[in-house]
């Protein structure tokens, strides 16, 4: 424990320092949420590898080195976001700074009927009933160290609610950017999306950073889906290469909501992202699918876990891994299907692609079933690119080089294809393209 | 309704082999210390290195603690409270069956294993292990013609002190695991099993464990050495008396298959599961373990577990030669409030290598089934193959199953495929053979007997015959 004890010294430190800065500022329950989330943080330190749920993500690293707060609001022209904003048209927007709300960058005008949006530290100045029963109900800083760090800095993130019986056809896109300013720097950004009854809506997260910058976002965000209410979350991954970039979401779901999340990763020196859905009464349906692309020598976790608590709740989950160069990779996923949780249909893939022979996979899926009338099932696979494919493709004039890539593309893709939403599916497409051309060295059109 | 109250009348009956052979038993005083590990050493009349061997592992044992990651709940086991040395009193080794107490006969005719009709009509051998101390080990001279030792594992120390120091311990070291240590330090007996080169064992091979005096904690010791080309097939069973006390069986199994050697190994495991509120059963936390040394060689662990209040085993391989092959076939039936953590590790260190996994649990009642297994493909291990499947049957809607597998690959070229799923015995199902005239519990018995067969077929005959009629009288009748 001595190698953590100086780091949680050191992160108490910045936040002695964060709550001179604006701590007197916040209402007194989130005063009290930030002092018991730092308490548990310091009893917890950061995990090590000797926890079961850590195993194979070491994070020593970041308690070797200091990462001080982004205090300061930095300028970023509105041109240098053009390229990755131009696909979403001109949807209105939240932009985040190193977690701080920008509101230059942001269009929020005209907000999409009924719905709210804007700044979580702008609702914790004004009028904050609605956030005091969400906030931290969740994502629980008891027995998790990165939500509880995230929890102890909350100031900052989006705050978005959906009221009841509203169809919110065109996505809200939310973009955290990372811009340290020559020294490696920390931001806590905290999501909560609130979704009313019989709603639907669809939020894009972004998660961006220059290539070779240090930085460490911890993100946390809280997902609250009331009856019959429908959400599509997609989370864009595409951090620095360089960066430590955590993220975890919590989804709280109720009565005959469906949720459905999608992501695509590819940044990150040291990538997580754990996602917690409760499906908390009856006739859930959770939907998560993501495809992890990394190389070099990036490490990309992904974790998910599914409790099933009541009757006739469905899950599905499709996870693909790419990984090339150095690369590791983990996949986490446990379902948990308690007793009352009868009729439950729960399914699980995880497929895993290795593009190098010193790429890593450790894929661990789980289940765990109290109840009998059930069904759920899990698989796992491991393999490389089917030679017999590449040299069909060859045998037909492709080059090696475009014959791997299609394939690859083809591998990744699978979960892509499923979104629903146009614009954000060719976003996903083109983003996966794009990698696979930088990573085998051959562009394919699409 | 009539047929459901008969189930459960049939899915609630008492364990039918429970009972005690009143035969004196000579045992050391309960507790564990150095003293008593030089006796259990003195009493084999073990050479030296052994007790050093054993106390080695006693003083690492001390520096361990008792692991607690595995999915089972049990009150804290003292293991002073434990007797660790017991054999009953029969003075002279017997030569022949006409030697044995009859006593002792009698016990093995009431679990079904008439030895001397073994010896002429099925052709096995076997090393019947009462208590610590091997009673009768039979067709010794048939299997000694061709080089083959098959014996108590007390006589292999002191007759084949050289293979026995060479080999022991090299698979499972004495500092592997808690109950690893322990089994070292204080192991009565077990058996001992050695192919020379180039020789197919003719028979079947088998032993049978059971556990006699009260309050004993049985630790044997087995280790299977195969050798080039050779192959070996070796059973185990074991069924146990009624007790009210909670048991301890801390067993050790070593395999070392060479080049082109092949073992298979089999185990069909009926220690008493305790009653049906929980109280008493046996718990076996055992660490089996084969070490494909040579290329092409093949290991092959085939177990049915029915019993056992906790069962926590892992029979793994380690794939080191390159081509070779290691499998693992599973049953595990847990009824009433039996808890098994049981499943597997497959460990890729040679090229080519291949594992298949099969995996079936059958939980019911109170019951909790976990399977726990890891593939591991290292780095140098190239165009590895593994195939893992394991099924959960839940009967019942209080009875748990839980699957925790682990994958790690290393490299590209291998090839790596797991699939699980979990369900229960559909009504439409048990509709259809009641339809055709079955019974709701020949329905249920059929069905799950369906389930297990790719297991079973693993199995040598008699014992295919034995799991399935187990499982039938264990587990008939739990329509959900």
């Amino acid at each position: 424990m001595n190698d953590i004890l100086p780091a949680t010294d050191l992160y108490r430190a910045e936040l002695l320092q964060f709550e001179r800065d604006v701590g007197g500022s916040a209402p007194v329950w989130v005063q009290q949420l930030r002092q018991a989330a730092m308490a548990r943080f310091t009893e917890m330190g950061f995990p090590t590898t000797q926890e079961e749920a850590w195993r194979h993500t070491s994070v020593a690293s970041l308690s070797e080195r200091p990462f001080p707060l982004a205090r300061h609001r930095c300028a970023i022209p509105k041109t240098e976001l053009e390229p990755v904003t131009s696909w979403m048209g001109a949807g209105c927007r939240l932009v985040f700074v190193n977690g701080l709300f920008s509101p230059l960058l942001s269009s929020l005008l005209p907000l999409p009927h009924g719905m709210s949006a804007g700044s979580l530290a702008g609702a914790l100045g004004g009028e904050s009933g609605l956030l005091e029963s969400h906030l931290g109900r969740y994502a629980r800083i008891e027995n998790h160290p990165f939500v509880s760090l995230n929890t102890a800095f909350l100031s900052d993130g989006a705050i978005v609610c959906i009221p009841p019986d509203t169809v919110i056809e065109e996505p809200l896109n939310v973009l955290f950017v990372s811009r340290p300013n020559g020294r490696a720097t920390m931001s806590h950004p905290r999501t909560v999306i609130v979704a009313g009854p019989n709603s639907r809506a669809t939020i894009v997260e972004s998660y961006l950073g220059l290539p070779e910058d240090l930085y460490l976002t911890n993100a946390v965000t809280e997902v609250v889906l009331a009856e019959n209410a429908v959400l599509d979350h997609y989370v864009l991954q595409q951090e620095s290469s360089a960066a430590f970039h955590f993220l975890t979401l919590a989804v709280h779901q109720d009565r005959h909501s469906t949720f459905t999340s999608h992501s695509l990763a590819t940044g990150g020196a040291l990538a997580r992202s754990e996602i917690h859905c409760e499906l908390a009464d009856e006739g859930i349906t959770c939907i998560l699918r993501g495809v992890g692309a990394v190389a070099g020598r990036q490490h990309l976790d992904m974790q998910t876990q599914i409790d099933h608590a009541k009757t006739h709740g469905t899950s599905q989950q499709l996870y693909k891994g790419i990984l090339g160069g150095h690369a590791s990779g983990v996949f986490n996923g446990k379902i948990l299907v308690r007793q009352d949780a009868q009729k439950t249909d729960a399914r699980q893939t995880n497929n895993n692609l290795l593009l190098s022979e010193d790429a890593v996979i450790h894929t661990k899926p789980q289940l765990e079933i109290f109840a009998d009338d059930v069904k759920c099932a899990h698989g796992a696979t491991v393999g490389r690119l089917d030679e017999e494919a590449v040299f069909y493709l060859r045998s037909r004039g492709i080059g090696v080089e475009t014959a791997r890539s299609l394939m690859t593309y083809a591998f990744g893709s699978e979960t892509i294809n499923l979104v629903t939403n146009e614009v954000i599916r060719d976003r996903l497409a083109e983003l996966l393209a794009q990698w696979i051309a930088q990573t085998c060295g051959r562009s394919f059109s699409l | 309704m009539a047929p459901t109250e008969r189930i459960r009348d049939l899915a609630e009956q008492e364990y039918k082999y429970g009972f005690v052979t009143d035969i004196e038993a000579e045992a050391a005083p309960p507790g564990l210390n150095e003293d008593i590990i030089r006796l259990i050493s003195a009493k084999k009349k073990e050479p030296e290195f052994m007790l050093e061997w054993r106390l080695k592992a006693y003083r690492h044992w001390l520096t361990m603690t008792e692991p607690q990651w595995a999915n089972v709940r049990h009150p804290p086991i003292n293991y002073q409270d434990i007797v660790y040395y017991s054999a009953p009193k029969t003075q002279k080794q017997p030569k022949s069956l006409n030697e044995v107490d009859p006593l002792l006969l009698a016990t093995y005719r009431k679990l079904g294993i008439p030895l001397r009709e073994q010896e002429v009509l099925a052709g096995v051998a076997v090393d019947a292990v009462f208590d610590s101390v091997s009673v009768a080990t039979t067709f010794k001279e048939q299997l000694a013609k061709q080089g083959i030792i098959f014996c108590a594992f007390s006589e292999a120390v002191q007759q084949h002190p050289d293979l026995v120091h060479k080999h022991l311990g090299t698979v499972v070291p004495y500092s592997d695991n808690f109950f690893a240590a322990l089994n070292t330090a204080v192991f009565s007996d077990g058996s001992f099993c050695y192919i020379p080169k180039g020789v197919r064992c003719p028979m079947e091979l088998s032993t049978y464990f059971r556990i006699n005096a009260p309050f004993i904690g049985q630790f044997e010791r087995t280790l299977i050495i195969a050798e080039e080309d050779s192959y070996v097939s070796y059973l185990e069973g074991c069924t146990a008396p009624m007790r009210s006390e909670h048991q301890l069986h801390a067993a050790v199994v070593e395999l070392r298959a060479h080049d082109r050697a092949q073992i298979r190994y089999a185990t069909v495991q009926n220690w008493y599961p305790g009653d049906s509120a929980g109280q008493g059963g046996i718990y076996n936390f055992v660490t089996k373990r084969g070490a494909c040394l040579g290329v092409d060689s093949k290991i092959s662990w085939t177990q049915v577990e029915v019993g056992s209040a906790i069962t926590w085993k892992y029979p793994s391989v380690i794939l080191q030669g390159n081509n070779s092959i290691g499998e693992f076939y599973s049953v595990a039936l847990t009824t009433h409030r039996q808890q098994a953590d049981t499943g597997t590790k497959m460990i890729h260190l040679g090229r080519n290598t291949k594992s298949t996994i099969v995996s079936k649990g059958i939980s019911t009642g109170f019951a909790q089934n976990t399977y726990r297994g890891l593939v591991k493909i290292l780095k140098k291990a190239s165009g590895c193959r593994n195939y893992t499947q394991c099924h959960s049957l839940l009967l019942g809607n209080r009875c748990g199953a839980h699957t925790f597998p682990s994958i790690d690959v290393q490299n590209a070229s291998s090839q790596v495929e797991h699939e699980a799923s979990t369900t229960r015995i559909g009504e439409d199902q048990i509709f259809y053979c009641r339809q055709r005239g079955l019974s709701a519990e020949d329905a249920v018995s059929l069905i799950v007997n369906g389930f297990c067969h790719d297991v079973f077929q693993q199995l040598p005959m008699e014992f295919a015959v034995e799991a399935q009629k187990l499982l039938n009288v264990r587990l008939e009748g739990t329509v959900g």
